[in-house]
């Protein structure tokens, strides 16, 4: 069976869409505004868009495969939302892990500031007292 | 002078008692602090027993958030030489007098412990060597300096390198990215050879896959890092 052909305007205007991501992307990162460990699945994104849509060929030749035979760019559609799926699923995973990490966080500030306080104050904490109380014993004293 | 070793360490409780020994052994002039990168075993208490400063980090950072947590130590407490060993036994405190004259000689700003650039052979397992090999290319091409083992994180540094890099210092897998770093900011990296020994306890943490994932990682951050303008480096002090 053959594949239906990509419109020739729309290539062009993936090809375009695909580059101005990577360019987005390149100078978030250069700015440092995006950390390279969380860029790197947008640039493998920017990267596969590029390839479908510039590649004609590679394009419909992936349709005919998936079974898409009247309109190739329907697999650009697709892949896109396939590989935000997979950033969105990503951002979860990383968002899970950052609010664990703030509960530690605040647990830690909290404990410090206790200990702080109570150091300040240190009538403040009865069970020292007797404790200080025996030491004179010590024959170093 | 103040020197300052800093030890970064993760779940290595058989092997950092005798790196704070060893260091210690060495010159007793060094203060020692390990880094504590949240270690499920009791590698805080074995590095405090002999005598090391420990901060201990509320959860894992991995190797890069550790030692940067050094470098703000030294810089906070106005230290003049850093020296960078790993908690795992790898780096032999006493070869730090093959870096260290580099460094308080003013021949460089950084100076790396390298296993290829002496005739003393390194084994390594086949892919890891490679990658190590590519990504000493590529930041040798970048830097228009010939540089052989660009992965070392058994180095020397002054006060130069302290303050840049106790304000920004890449995540990860920092050695390769720091050397850009150092090349944009115009400080002068240097190598001398090393030999390391094979690990004692515990294993690399980086296995086969991952090792894929961070080569593509730092390739991106040192090539983006190519196109930054740096900031000029703050003076000591």
């Amino acid at each position: 069976m053959i594949a239906g052909q990509t419109p020739l305007k729309v290539s062009i205007a993936a090809t375009l869409a695909s580059l101005l991501l990577l360019v987005v992307v390149f100078e978030l990162i250069r700015s440092r505004r995006l950390r390279e460990r969380y860029a790197l699945l947008w640039v493998l994104t920017g990267i596969v868009l590029l390839v479908l849509s510039a590649w004609r060929g590679g394009l419909n030749t992936t349709a005919g495969w998936v079974g898409v035979e009247t309109y190739p760019p329907a697999v650009l559609f697709a892949v896109a939302l396939l590989f935000v799926l997979a950033v969105l699923l990503h951002y979860s995973t990383v968002l899970s892990k950052l609010s664990d990490q703030n509960v530690i966080l605040a647990q830690r500030v909290a404990l410090l500031e206790e200990r702080l306080s109570s150091e300040s104050t240190p009538e403040a904490e009865p069970e020292r007292a007797p404790a200080e109380a025996a030491a004179p014993a010590s024959p170093a004293r | 002078m103040k020197k300052l070793a800093i030890v970064p360490a993760y779940n290595e409780e058989g092997a950092i008692g005798g790196v704070v020994d060893e260091i210690r052994a060495f010159d007793p002039g060094f203060d020692v602090v390990v880094i504590d990168d949240a270690s499920a075993d009791r590698t805080a208490e074995a590095a405090a027993r002999r005598g090391a400063r420990v901060v201990r980090l509320p959860f894992n950072l991995g190797i890069g958030g550790a030692v940067q947590t050094g470098f703000r130590y030294a810089f906070d407490g106005d230290y003049d030489i850093v020296a960078r060993i790993d908690g795992d036994g790898q780096h032999d405190p006493a070869q730090l007098s093959k870096l260290l004259p580099v460094v308080l000689g003013g021949e460089a700003d950084v100076c790396v412990g390298s296993r290829f650039a002496g005739a003393d052979g390194y084994r390594s397992s086949g892919v890891r060597r490679i990658g190590i090999r590519i990504l000493a290319r590529t930041v040798s091409l970048l830097t228009g300096q010939r540089l052989t083992d660009t992965t070392s994180g058994f180095q020397v540094l002054n006060r130069r390198a302290i303050a840049l890099f106790a304000q920004d210092y890449p995540h990860d897998y920092p050695e390769v990215e720091a050397a850009v770093m150092v090349h944009k900011h115009r400080l002068r990296l240097a190598e001398a050879p090393v030999s390391m020994r094979e690990r004692e306890h515990g294993s690399s943490s980086i296995t086969a896959l991952r090792s894929i994932y961070y080569m593509a990682k730092v390739l991106l951050a040192v090539i983006v890092g190519m196109f930054r303008r740096s900031a000029t480096p703050a003076e000591g002090g």
